[in-house]
């Protein structure tokens, strides 16, 4: 039996040394005259752990990791292994989880559509293929998916729209920008499952009678990008993709597009300007890319994780997906835990978990060691949360009613030395560089705030500077285009609702 | 099919714009849907930068106004205005490197290296690589866990 061994080829893994791992594993493989095989699978989202080596035995996936170039040779002989984790299967924060989306992330080849197909892949497809396009809105509208990009907006709704045009082109966009720091799930999902996000734009493309489809991909991501391109190739020879799709007689066509360092362009109007080849700002709606999308034709835009899901939504049937979850918040969420975290990584639960469990249970508290003082949850747009709102159940309605937001699910955490004043700065800071220019709050506004945070920290006139970043925010929410402008104020307002300590002149005075 | 896939900055002299090639790399690409962006990344990697003197080419072939494509190429923060040096260090300053010291790691690589006349040194925000932070891109190559020790010593190899 040829012995396989695993190592992730993911962005992050490779980042802290998993191939030069591979290369070494290869060396010893020849070394030793083994008859064994590596494949380079996504990664699990134990990031922490990377690089995590995985050795099959007996069916059973045996771990080690981290492992450094030096742990190679050990990992060979028979006397049981200082990095040792047993079955990788059984680690709780892995076993724990509810994938469902990620369900095949760090398990199969993500270029094998064999792997694929052999745990569930391309099921739902061929279930669409046999629906009408309307039985295929309306499961998805019934599992009750919300965007995942951020604004949580129905994804069922948004495909309606589209089916409900008559236009000789319409368009499926997929939105792989993911620019909000703390967040990874798209990228992760890119490198370690490209074809089940092929599969739910194929799915789109024939819930609403679209023949051409585009992933605009952010060029800080280039091992998705170039992943995205070799399963696109990949799926075309299977007939996946192209003018047949599974032998349906349909077409769904597939092309990759590579942002240019644009943290709007993730803006869904924006995109499209880009995609077009414009500068990337922002338009005002109406229309609604659902009827006047990409060159002005019906287009379906959404996350990766959205169209992710719809595989299963439609392999499983809505009930399955839908009852997952509480309230109005439907499925699971792949959270991303990230920033000041001893045991960072993806985790994929059903909504409903609370901050609490996800920093302690999973992260194991902070890298530092030090006490956790605060989160940002969902991004540079998202709240700073303190630790006595930990409980709040994980839901986009119930995030809201404390001020904040889920966003694309990424979790940053800072320990105790983290000054609120300084993230509120940078939170205007990051407007003032991002803004695409169109409107005077976000513009003018943001760079003002800054100023003003300044003076705070430095101690000046703090009353009046704290007022006038308030009523700054209130104009930036009320007054901005998109929500660039209208959710900077989210970071700003929530350092001072929650950490008003850190805006005090004794404070900066200590922090010098 | 798909767009060129992207390589790692390459680097070219000076002065060393080829015009007749950026006409032909522009035509090439000209039946793309939306093709100027991909165009201007083919230069960019091609050449490091895109030239001005690219423009009216570029505009040229698209059958676009100069004004258009040079919004477009000032616009995004990719499309550089002048040839990068030789190393291209991108060090994250995003909130989840910023819990992890990423401030400071900016302040005092950026210190160690001066002027250097070989490191381009830029702020990038977000690399999605946030559980590992902080992180850093070096020539396109992706790291974790980065220290200024370990920056510097890869710019330096
Ligand atoms: C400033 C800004 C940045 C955004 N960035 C992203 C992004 O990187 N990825 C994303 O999917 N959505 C992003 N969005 C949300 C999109 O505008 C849009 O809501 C989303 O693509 C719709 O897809 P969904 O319904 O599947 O979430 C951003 C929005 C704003 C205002
Ligand atoms: S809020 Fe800012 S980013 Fe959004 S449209 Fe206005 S200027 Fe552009
Ligand atoms: S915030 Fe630095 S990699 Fe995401």
């Amino acid at each position: 039996m040829t012995l396989r061994i695993y190592i992730p080829c993911d962005a992050a893994a490779v980042s802290v040394g998993a191939d030069e791992v591979a290369d070494a594993i290869r060396t010893e493989i020849s070394k030793r005259k083994l008859d064994a095989t590596i494949v380079r699978n996504g990664t699990r989202g134990m990031l922490w752990l990377e690089p995590l080596v995985e050795i099959e035995e007996a069916g059973k996936r045996i771990g080690f990791g981290p492992i450094g170039i030096e742990d190679v040779p050990s990992l060979f002989e028979t006397a049981a292994h200082p990095k040792a984790l047993g079955d990788i299967a059984e680690i709780p924060y892995f076993k724990s989880q509810q994938r469902v989306t990620f369900a095949r992330c760090g398990i199969t080849d993500p270029l094998s559509v064999h792997d694929y197909e052999k745990l569930g892949g391309l099921a739902g497809l061929k279930k669409a293929i046999a629906l009408t396009s309307a039985d295929i809105v309306k499961m998805v509208t019934d599992s009750g998916l919300r965007g995942r990009g951020g604004a949580g907006f129905p994804t069922g709704i948004k495909w309606n729209t589209v089916a409900g045009t008559t236009a000789a082109q319409k368009y499926i966009v997929c939105n792989a920008d993911e620019g909000d720091s703390g967040t990874f799930a798209d990228r992760m999902l890119m490198e370690g499952d490209p074809f089940l996000l092929i599969e739910g734009m194929a799915i789109a493309g024939l819930a609403v009678g679209a023949t051409k489809g585009f992933i605009y991909i952010r060029s800080e991501y280039p091992h998705a990008f170039a992943q995205m391109n070799r399963a696109i190739e990949i799926a075309y020879t299977k007939k996946i993709l192209g003018a047949n799709v599974l032998g349906s007689g349909k077409t769904f066509d597939l092309e990759t597009r590579l942002g240019a360092g644009a943290y709007i362009c993730g803006e869904e109007t924006s995109l499209l300007e880009s995609l077009e080849g414009r500068r990337g700002q922002v338009r005002a709606k109406p229309p609604l890319p659902a009827l006047q999308g990409l060159f002005g034709k019906p287009t379906v835009i959404n996350n990766v994780l959205s169209f992710a899901a719809v595989p299963t939504i439609l392999a499983e049937g809505s009930a399955y997906y839908q009852e997952f979850g509480i309230g109005r918040s439907r499925g699971t969420m792949p959270i991303q835990l990230a920033g000041n975290i001893k045991q960072g990584g993806l985790i994929e639960r059903a909504f409903g978990f609370s901050l609490k469990e996800i920093i302690e249970v999973y992260g194991g508290g902070t890298y530092t060691g030090r006490p956790v003082r605060a989160v940002q949850v969902g991004g540079p747009l998202g709240a700073y949360w303190p630790t006595h709102l930990f409980d709040t159940p994980f839901g986009y309605e119930e995030f809201a009613a404390k001020g904040g937001m889920i966003g694309h699910g990424g979790i940053v955490v800072f320990d105790d030395s983290v000054d609120l004043a300084r993230q509120a700065r940078f939170a205007m800071e990051f407007c003032a560089i991002e803004s695409c220019g169109k409107c005077t709050p976000c513009r003018i506004g943001s760079t003002r705030g800054m100023e003003t945070i300044d003076k705070i920290i430095k101690g000046e006139d703090v009353a009046n500077n704290i007022e006038l970043v308030r009523d700054l925010s209130e104009v930036m929410r009320d007054g901005s285009l998109c929500a660039l402008g209208g959710l900077t104020p989210m970071p700003v307002l929530s350092a001072l609702d929650h950490f008003p300590e850190d805006f005090t002149p004794a404070h900066q005075a200590a922090a010098e | 099919m798909s767009q060129l896939p992207r390589k790692p900055t390459q680097k070219t002299e000076a002065g060393a714009y080829d015009l007749e090639l950026v006409r032909e790399i522009a035509a090439s690409m000209k039946g793309l849907d939306g093709p100027l962006i991909p165009i201007l990344h083919a230069l960019n990697d091609r050449f490091g930068y895109v030239d001005d003197t690219a423009i009216p080419v570029v505009a040229n072939v698209l059958n676009l106004s100069r004004a258009e494509v040079h919004g477009v190429v000032s616009f995004y923060h990719d499309f550089r205005h002048e040839p990068a040096k030789r190393h291209v260090l991108k060090i994250c300053r995003a909130e989840a490197c910023q819990s992890m010291g990423a401030e400071k790691l900016f302040a005092e690589v950026a210190a160690a290296l001066g002027d250097s006349a070989q490191v381009t040194l830029e702020p990038v925000y977000c690399l999605g690589n946030c559980a590992l932070s902080p992180s850093a891109m070096i020539d396109g190559k992706l790291y974790g866990r980065v220290s200024k020790e370990k920056a510097l010593a890869e710019v330096r190899k």
